[in-house]
Order: C-alpha cells, then sequence, then structure tokens
C-alpha cells in the first residue's frame, strides 16, 4: 500500500466544505489519474453547526475505510473552529490552511506549518457572496500541490453551470496564484 | 462506452438499479439510506428511468407492495436500514416463502436502545433466518455491479428468492468514490427482462399466497432450503459471467486475500475487509503469514469454502460487528458450524467490534492478529472478546 494523503476539512453546516472534500476527490481521481475517497464526518447534519469532511488520496486503489487521525493538512473554512491542538493531528510534514483577515493572530505558530488565506474577502469580491469552499480549495492547490489547477477546474465544471461555474474557476484561480506565491517569498 | 463517476455507495445502488429497469419502486425514506430512493425517485421523475415509484407509508408497506408486484411477474426494487428492515420483518418471511424474486438495499446501521444511527451489521444478522440471501460489499463499485447481479440472482427460476444487498451505513453509504458505470445496452444484454411461468396470469389462473396444512408446510420449506442451497453454484456462475462481460469478477460467496499459505486468518464482512487487508499487506512485509477471508453471502452459507481456505490455518478470529447478546457473534457461530465439520480443530477466536459505528483502526486488527498468536502459544486468551472495551472486566 503507497502513501495515503489525508485532508480534513473543517467548515460549518452549509459553508461547503463537504463539497470541497469531494469536489478534491473527483478532481484527483477522474481528473488526476489517482485514487481517491471522500466522506463527511459520519452523523447528523444541521445548518450553522461545525462539520469535517475528509478527502484520502493515493496512487493506488484505497482500501483502508478507518478514521483518518493523522493529516497531511487540514482546511479551515471558518478560522472559529481552528484550535491550535490541530497542530498535534499532523504528519511531520503537514500543514494547516486557514481562512483569516487577521493573519497577525497566528504569528506565534511555525510558519511553516500555516498557510494563511483571506478567504472570505476574496469569496465576497470573485463570488458575490461569503461561501469560501471553492477558495479554500484552490489555496489547498497552491500551498500544497496535492492537486494541479488544471484537474481542479476541470472537476469544477461537474460541481457549477454557467455564471457560477465561471466566478468558482476564477476563485479557484484567484486563491490558487495567491497562496502559490505566498509559499515562494 | 462505459463511463466513470465519482459517487457514493448509495448514489452507486442507486445507478446500478436504474441500469436493471426494474419495472416497480416501493419505498419509505427513512435515514440514511433515502439518498437511494430519492435519486431513484429523481430518476424517474426526468425520465431516466420508466419504473412504477410508489410513496408508501412505511417500510412494511412497501415490501408488502413489492410482493404485489413480485407476483405479477414484475422487476421489483426497495430499500431500508435498520429499524425500517425490523419494521418490514414479518413481511420479509412473507417475500421469500412467496418465493418473490425482490432485490431490497439495506444500509446497515445500529438498532436502538440507545438510539443510534451509525453502522454495525445488527439489523440484517438478526434477520439471517428469514430465507432471504444476503450479500455483503465492500466498495460503491461492488455495490453497484451487486445491485446489477442481485436481479439475476433473485430471478433464476432455481432460485427466486429474494435478495437482500447489505451496504455498511456511512462507511459505505456516504463515502464518494470512483465507480465505472457500464453500458445500459451491455446491461440490457446481460440482464435480459424478467420472464417467470409464475406470474398471476388471466389466462392461466393460479392460486398464490395461499395457506398450508400440517401435511405439506414442511414440503414448502424443504424446497425452499433447497432453492437457498442450490443457489451457491448459481452465484458462482453469474459472478463468473458477470465478469466476462463487464471485467469485474469478485469470488462468488467469498473472497479470500493472501490465505494460502496463511498461518492466521482473519474473516469478516463488509468494509473493514480493506482496512485487514492494509494490515496483512504490513504483516506480511514483517514476515509474518497472515490472511483474509470475506465473507460475501451470509446466506447461502459458504460453509465449503470456509473449510477449504482455512484448512492450513493455525488460528483464526472472526470479526462480528453484531453481537447475540448471552452467546456470542452470530458470523462467529455460523463459521464454528462450519468448521467443527472438520477433523483438524484450530484456535477460533471471535472479536466483537465496530458496534454504534464505532471505528476499528488499523491497530486493532492487527492487535487480532497479535491474539491469535498469542493462542496458539498456549496464553490465554478469550473466544469472545469485545474490541477496545472502555469498561473495567472482572473476566
Amino acid at each position: 500500500m503507497g502513501k495515503i494523503i489525508e485532508i480534513r476539512w473543517h467548515g460549518r453546516g452549509g459553508q461547503g466544505s463537504f463539497t470541497a472534500s469531494k469536489l478534491l476527490g473527483e478532481a484527483a481521481s477522474l481528473h488526476g489519474g489517482k485514487y481517491a475517497l471522500a466522506f463527511p464526518s459520519f452523523g447528523p447534519e444541521r445548518r450553522g453547526a461545525p462539520v469535517l469532511a475528509f478527502t484520502k488520496i493515493a496512487d493506488k486503489k484505497i482500501q483502508d475505510r478507518s478514521e483518518v487521525k493523522q493529516c497531511d493538512y487540514i482546511v479551515v473554512l471558518d478560522e472559529t473552529l481552528f484550535n491550535e491542538a490541530f497542530l498535534y493531528d499532523l504528519k511531520p510534514e503537514g500543514r494547516i490552511i486557514i481562512n483569516t483577515g487577521t493573519p497577525e493572530k497566528y504569528k506565534h505558530i511555525d510558519g511553516n506549518k500555516l498557510s494563511l488565506i483571506n478567504a472570505s474577502d476574496l469569496a465576497q469580491t470573485v463570488l458575490s457572496r461569503p461561501v469560501t469552499n471553492t477558495v479554500m480549495i484552490g489555496a489547498l492547490a497552491g500551498a500544497t500541490a496535492v492537486i494541479s489547477l488544471q484537474s481542479l477546474l476541470a472537476a469544477a465544471t461537474n460541481y457549477f453551470k454557467g455564471e457560477l461555474l465561471v466566478k468558482n474557476m476564477e476563485a479557484i484561480k484567484q486563491a490558487f496564484e495567491y497562496s502559490k506565491n505566498q509559499e515562494q517569498i | 462506452m462505459s463511463k466513470k463517476l465519482f459517487i457514493s455507495g448509495n448514489d452507486a445502488v442507486a445507478e446500478g438499479v436504474r441500469l436493471a429497469k426494474p419495472h416497480v419502486i416501493a419505498a419509505y425514506p427513512i435515514t440514511p439510506q433515502t439518498v437511494v430512493v430519492e435519486r431513484l425517485a429523481e430518476m424517474v421523475e426526468d425520465k431516466s428511468l420508466a419504473s412504477e415509484f410508489l410513496h408508501v407509508e412505511s417500510e412494511h408497506s412497501a415490501l408488502s407492495a413489492c410482493m404485489g408486484s413480485g407476483a405479477l411477474g414484475a422487476r421489483t426494487f426497495t430499500a431500508t436500514s435498520s429499524q425500517g428492515l425490523l419494521y418490514l420483518s414479518e413481511c420479509l418471511h412473507y417475500a421469500s416463502g412467496g418465493r418473490f424474486p425482490i432485490v431490497m438495499m439495506n444500509a446497515n446501521r445500529s438498532l436502538a436502545l440507545p438510539w443510534s444511527i451509525y453502522g454495525d451489521h445488527r439489523d440484517s444478522l438478526s434477520q439471517l433466518d428469514c430465507g432471504w440471501i444476503q450479500i455483503y460489499v465492500e466498495d460503491a463499485q461492488e455495490s453497484l455491479d451487486m445491485a446489477i447481479q442481485s436481479f439475476a440472482i433473485a430471478e433464476h427460476l432455481s432460485v427466486l428468492t429474494p435478495v437482500m444487498l447489505n451496504l455498511d451505513g456511512f462507511a459505505l453509504t456516504h463515502t464518494y468514490e470512483l465507480v465505472e458505470i457500464p453500458e445500459q445496452k451491455e446491461v440490457d444484454a446481460w440482464l435480459p427482462p424478467f420472464r417467470t411461468p409464475y406470474a398471476m396470469d388471466f389466462d392461466k389462473p393460479k392460486n398464490m399466497g395461499f395457506s398450508s396444512q400440517p401435511s405439506d408446510n414442511t414440503e414448502f420449506k424443504y424446497q425452499q432450503h433447497r432453492a437457498i442451497s442450490d443457489a451457491k453454484e448459481i452465484i458462482k456462475e453469474i459472478d463468473s459471467s458477470f465478469g466476462n462481460t463487464f471485467g469485474r469478477t469478485y469470488g462468488g460467496l467469498v473472497d479470500a486475500y493472501l490465505c494460502g499459505d496463511a498461518e492466521f486468518i482473519i474473516i469478516a464482512l463488509g468494509s473493514v475487509a480493506g482496512t485487514c487487508r492494509t494490515v496483512i499487506d504490513e504483516l506480511r512485509k514483517e514476515g509474518r503469514k497472515a490472511g483474509l477471508l470475506k465473507i460475501r453471502f451470509m446466506r447461502p452459507f459458504p460453509d465449503e469454502e470456509i473449510i477449504t481456505i482455512t484448512r492450513n490455518a493455525k488460528a483464526i478470529a472472526v470479526i462480528d460487528k453484531d453481537i447475540s447478546f448471552g452467546y456470542e457473534g452470530t458470523v462467529f457461530t455460523n463459521v464454528n458450524s462450519a468448521l467443527s465439520r472438520y477433523p483438524n480443530h484450530i484456535l477460533k477466536l471471535n472479536f466483537i467490534a465496530g458496534l454504534g459505528g464505532r471505528d476499528i483502526p488499523k491497530e486493532s486488527i492487527r492487535e487480532i492478529f497479535d491474539k491469535l498468536n498469542d493462542g496458539i502459544n498456549n496464553n490465554s486468551v478469550k473466544t469472545v472478546e469485545f474490541l477496545n472495551l472502555n469498561v473495567e472486566t472482572d473476566d
């Protein structure tokens, strides 16, 4: 069994974190030639309540369906859900991607473990609404190279139509470029 | 050309059912299998599926309606889960006794009380004796493929027995993965419309769903028993024929992984099989001879396969996501019964795990193999053990 990349998504019900986990899984498998599983935290779903979603990506078929414990990447769509204990859930080379408008709050945390983006702001500008899931998936791709931009955009066509598709593709692209440039600084 | 979709186990069952073109779908939506019948309702609505969709008021009525359509010789599907399965339990016996070849998907979930919506096998295993064929699948592709195969098995004129297709709640039903969707014309050719001489017919009137007397009841039950027992060979033939057309086979009644030279074998149902294989790969790298025997059909029960495959093993462990209170896990009882016919007694342990959705991590699978090793080295081990029990016990 090869290495499995494990990603955990934090958001609130209605913010689209499960959709993000699926979009990434579809991009990696259908358009990226890999194998993927995407699943929500099992249980009841409520709008506004904290929710978890997961994506597993690997070069070989993923047989292990047990819970994700140590993550390669943790993506936080809603900053109020972030807890510094998340750092202990990371694998050694792992990274947390957080949606924040106040990056100075995270200055005391090792910069190699964090990628920050003002996703709410970017979503408001590009999508005209504060739905950050596509921005955060673009940021994940830019910061970590877990998935190519091309595969993500191809998968997006299955999730959005018309003007919404155009806007979300733009959101993914802008977030990707922003996060990629942040990493190169 | 076949296409690939990134979909859930629920979606995969719905796609398989669409390709099988049932005449009638009767359903009452219960969480968390709801998505299967929701998708099918959408397909009927958008006319990509030409089925009669009966919205009934309960699971009991859903299966009753299915018996009606089955009696007419119509291809028939329903889906349920957990408490819903128990609510229709009375009709399970009616449907199998009436030999109506209904296909029903069940999302395996825990039973109340305490209330739980999470997965385990207590629902379907409690219904093992109701005369249905029971299939347990491991991933979304197998879910779709077995949805199609289920109709071929149920409707085979030597079988004419309803089939329950079991998917682990959440771990399969709500997990998304890549699934190949066969082409409609290939499915049409492989699974022609259901034709039966035993349908209600104005031109050939017959009595169906009748009463019996002590003088003939045993004979009806014997025929049911024979039909399910004889289905073993038919299930293997159907799996092999499906493989010839669609390129995927699943091994028939069981699927053995590295059992040939295995000293220690885990026997399990459903989605935990994948975690077992992952651990077995790790153990093999350490030079430990571990194997997995996945049971795909609980009825008919693959007794001969289990005896043959475990013949050279030193010890086996059965993982049960259920418990027959006051005794042991139901899968263990069945495996033990098969192996008792084999003169060379081996160590057999039962691990109760994954109840009410509890995770079964890789470390626990490794622990099971360690305990088998302890057992054959004459260390004391419990025959029935609740895995990862978080309470103090005095045993």
